[in-house]
């Protein structure tokens, strides 16, 4: 997997290119807008990461260049907190996601693995998610775990689709409150742990084989043994 | 006065108004004078004219009545008796040969058609030392003799001299006066002036408790100075804030960073049992998470109170939004056997910010939920005020004593009771920043017992 970081900051790049390598990633950094954009058009790259404030091109630019020339692979925006509307006009100039510093490494390796799965599967229009023994059939709205009937609210079922989506993948807490809550705010208790143990108790509890699992400082992660 | 004491004085704006209007001044008694001369000089040359012309009638009417003898006789009576006079008499026959008169000859200078002729005066004629010019009218007597009236103009040139000089003192006097009453007006407005620049210097140079000292006065730079000495106060108050919250921050922060250290010391002094050291090193991260969590926060409240966020406001419905918050935390209370009740009412529809109102409102539950005992009782209702919506929460929690519901709003306030319950003290700054945003208000009130909590927002902020 190659990971393109375009980041003036030195000291951030540095931490992010040895943390993103030592996750088995491939990094090329870019410390500027144009030499960023240069390589994002010369090579293939599987997600971009970009800092918002570059100095010669400003991310936002970099973005929309990218998208002018039909480059659509995934990018997440790195910004500092305190840019106006940063978030919104970070999404609308192209950006798939984004990401405020400070961030913890771990909520940003997430959400480059989070971008990676989602270009995968774009155009797989599956009606049917599949993890180990647990079964979900979004037509019907039934969730199943080897054969039996499981009874989900439906922000349970949202929050299952989710982590289905995402199995095998580290999820945030942030990451679902973005997408299963569809609030961007920052809970001061760990209100969604409330929720993950309430789905824990109805998918994995009767069952000896644990799918849902925590990662500790990180979030969690669904995944099956097969 | 120095060189330098000039120059300041020139690059004063009083002192360069001031000579603005000692000009314009000076033009104006130029002006005056100028006016005064042209009238009364006029006058007096008409008036002479006049006294000749009366004079000169009268003369031929005597010579028309009595002849040359009669004229004579007029003529010697009028010199004898005027000898020092001003008057001039002079007959001549045909080629201006003198024949009475009190001038040696005739005199020299073009006769203008109406008769009248200038003329300087013989030496013999001049007084205090000077030649004056003579006006005469000249009359032609039967074509056999000149009659010549006139009367010398010396009064009239002294009457000019005088207004000449009256003009010029005058002119100086002025020049002086305004220039004077400027260089005065200016050092006295120089004067105060420097007084707010001096202490404006001593404010830029870092003591901030000083103060522009007024003359007790309330004329406009007195006013100007009590403005600024309010400016200073309001300053030296936010500054003072700031310094507080500073001061707050540095203090509330160095406790998680000490822990933070002394943790990492233990990790490099190592020998720990392996379990235990993965233990430490979670609970390391979590402290940093908990630090970067508070900055965050920090980061959003200063953000939000610069009011930038406002281009955000969309119309959202708040029945939506509480609903999804209480499903949101409706498992949080269950697990603490409280009851979460819900006085549920139709859309209501309010311009704002969906996420950050999301955020005040979790933040105020989360509170409720976490300082209200196990089994304990918390609602959310959503009420109509004229021209707003009021979001009440109240629960029987331990509430927040009166003397203190000012202070939780500020940063890192926390009360005694539950410094050692997980949080930052900044919750409910952020919510009191959300709420003022919105143009709307915060009340804490007592429920008897526990926390009576209200916001009211415009409908349209």
């Amino acid at each position: 997997m190659r990971v393109l970081l375009i980041e003036d900051d030195n000291d951030t790049a540095a931490y992010l290119v040895k943390g993103l390598g030592e996750s088995g990633y491939v990094v090329d950094h870019a410390a500027n807008g144009r030499d960023g954009l240069f390589l994002a058009l010369d090579q293939v790259y599987d997600v971009l990461v970009v800092d918002r404030m570059l100095p010669g091109m400003d991310g936002l630019a970099v973005i929309r260049s990218l998208r002018a020339a039909d480059n659509n692979t995934p990018v997440l925006i790195l910004s500092a907190l305190g840019e106006v509307d940063a978030r919104v006009s970070g999404l609308r100039a192209g950006g798939d996601d984004y990401l405020t510093k400070p961030f913890a490494f771990s909520e940003l390796l997430a959400r480059i693995e989070a971008l990676i799965r989602r270009a995968g599967s774009k155009d797989e229009q599956n009606t049917l998610l599949k993890v180990d023994d647990l079964e979900m059939d979004l037509l019907s709205r039934a969730v199943r775990r080897d054969g039996m009937a499981i009874d989900l609210q439906p922000r349970e079922f949202r929050l299952l689709e989710y982590l289905m989506r995402h199995s095998g993948q580290v999820v945030t807490r942030t990451m679902l409150l973005e997408n299963v809550w569809d609030y961007n705010f920052d809970p001061q208790t760990n209100v969604i742990d409330v929720h993950i143990s309430r789905l824990r108790g109805k998918i994995d509890k009767q069952f000896d084989r644990p799918l849902l699992h925590t990662v500790r400082g990180a979030g969690y992660v669904l995944r099956g043994e097969q | 006065m120095s060189f330098v004491a000039n120059s300041k004085l020139f690059r004063n704006s009083i002192f360069r108004l001031s000579l603005l209007y000692t000009l314009l001044f000076a033009l104006s008694v130029v002006v005056l004078f100028g006016y005064i001369y042209w009238a009364t000089a006029g006058y007096m040359v008409r008036q002479t004219e006049a006294t000749i012309e009366a004079e000169t009638d009268g003369l031929v009417e005597h010579y028309r009545q009595s002849g040359l003898t009669g004229l004579y006789d007029v003529i010697r009576d009028r010199l004898s008796r005027e000898a020092t006079s001003q008057d001039i008499y002079l007959l001549t026959d045909k080629n201006f040969k003198p024949l009475l008169g009190n001038l040696d000859k005739w005199p020299q200078g073009e006769v203008s058609e109406t008769g009248w002729l200038m003329f300087r005066l013989p030496p013999d004629r001049s007084r205090d030392g000077e030649r004056y010019q003579a006006r005469a009218r000249v009359f032609l007597l039967q074509n056999r003799y000149y009659l010549l009236v006139g009367q010398d103009t010396h009064q009239l040139e002294k009457m000019q001299q005088l207004i000449r000089d009256a003009m010029i003192w005058g002119l100086l006097i002025t020049l002086l006066l305004a220039m004077g009453g400027g260089v005065m007006m200016s050092k006295a407005m120089m004067h105060r002036i420097e007084a707010i620049n001096n202490t404006c210097h001593r404010i830029i140079d870092g003591d901030l408790s000083q103060r522009i000292r007024t003359t007790g006065g309330d004329d406009d730079i007195d006013k100007l100075i009590q403005t600024l000495n309010r400016m200073l106060d309001q300053i030296e108050l936010l500054m003072q804030g700031i310094k507080q919250v500073t001061d707050n921050i540095a203090h509330d922060l160095r406790t998680p960073l000490s822990r933070l250290r002394r943790r990492l010391d233990m990790l490099r002094i190592g020998g720990l049992p392996d379990g235990e050291q993965e233990e430490l090193i979670d609970q390391t991260i979590a402290e940093a998470d908990g630090l970067l969590t508070a900055f965050k926060a920090l980061l959003r409240i200063s953000e939000i109170e610069a009011g930038s966020r406002r281009a955000n406001f969309a119309p959202l419905d708040v029945t939506a939004l509480l609903d999804d918050l209480i499903e949101l935390y409706e498992p949080l209370a269950q697990e603490k056997g409280q009851s979460l009740v819900w006085g549920k009412m139709p859309t209501r529809a309010l311009s704002g910010d969906r996420d950050l109102l999301f955020q005040a409102f979790s933040n105020i539950l989360d509170n409720a939920i976490k300082y209200t005992p196990d089994a304990g009782h918390i609602e959310l209702a959503l009420e109509d005020r004229q021209d707003a919506l009021e979001v009440i929460v109240r629960d029987n929690g331990p509430g927040i004593p009166q003397a203190l519901r000012e202070k939780v709003v500020e940063r890192f306030f926390r009360l005694e009771s539950n410094r050692s319950s997980p949080g930052n003290g900044l919750g409910l700054s952020l919510v009191a920043a959300i709420v003022k945003l919105h143009h709307g208000t915060l009340t804490l009130n007592d429920n008897h017992p526990g926390l009576l909590l209200r916001i009211q927002l415009p409908r349209q902020s």
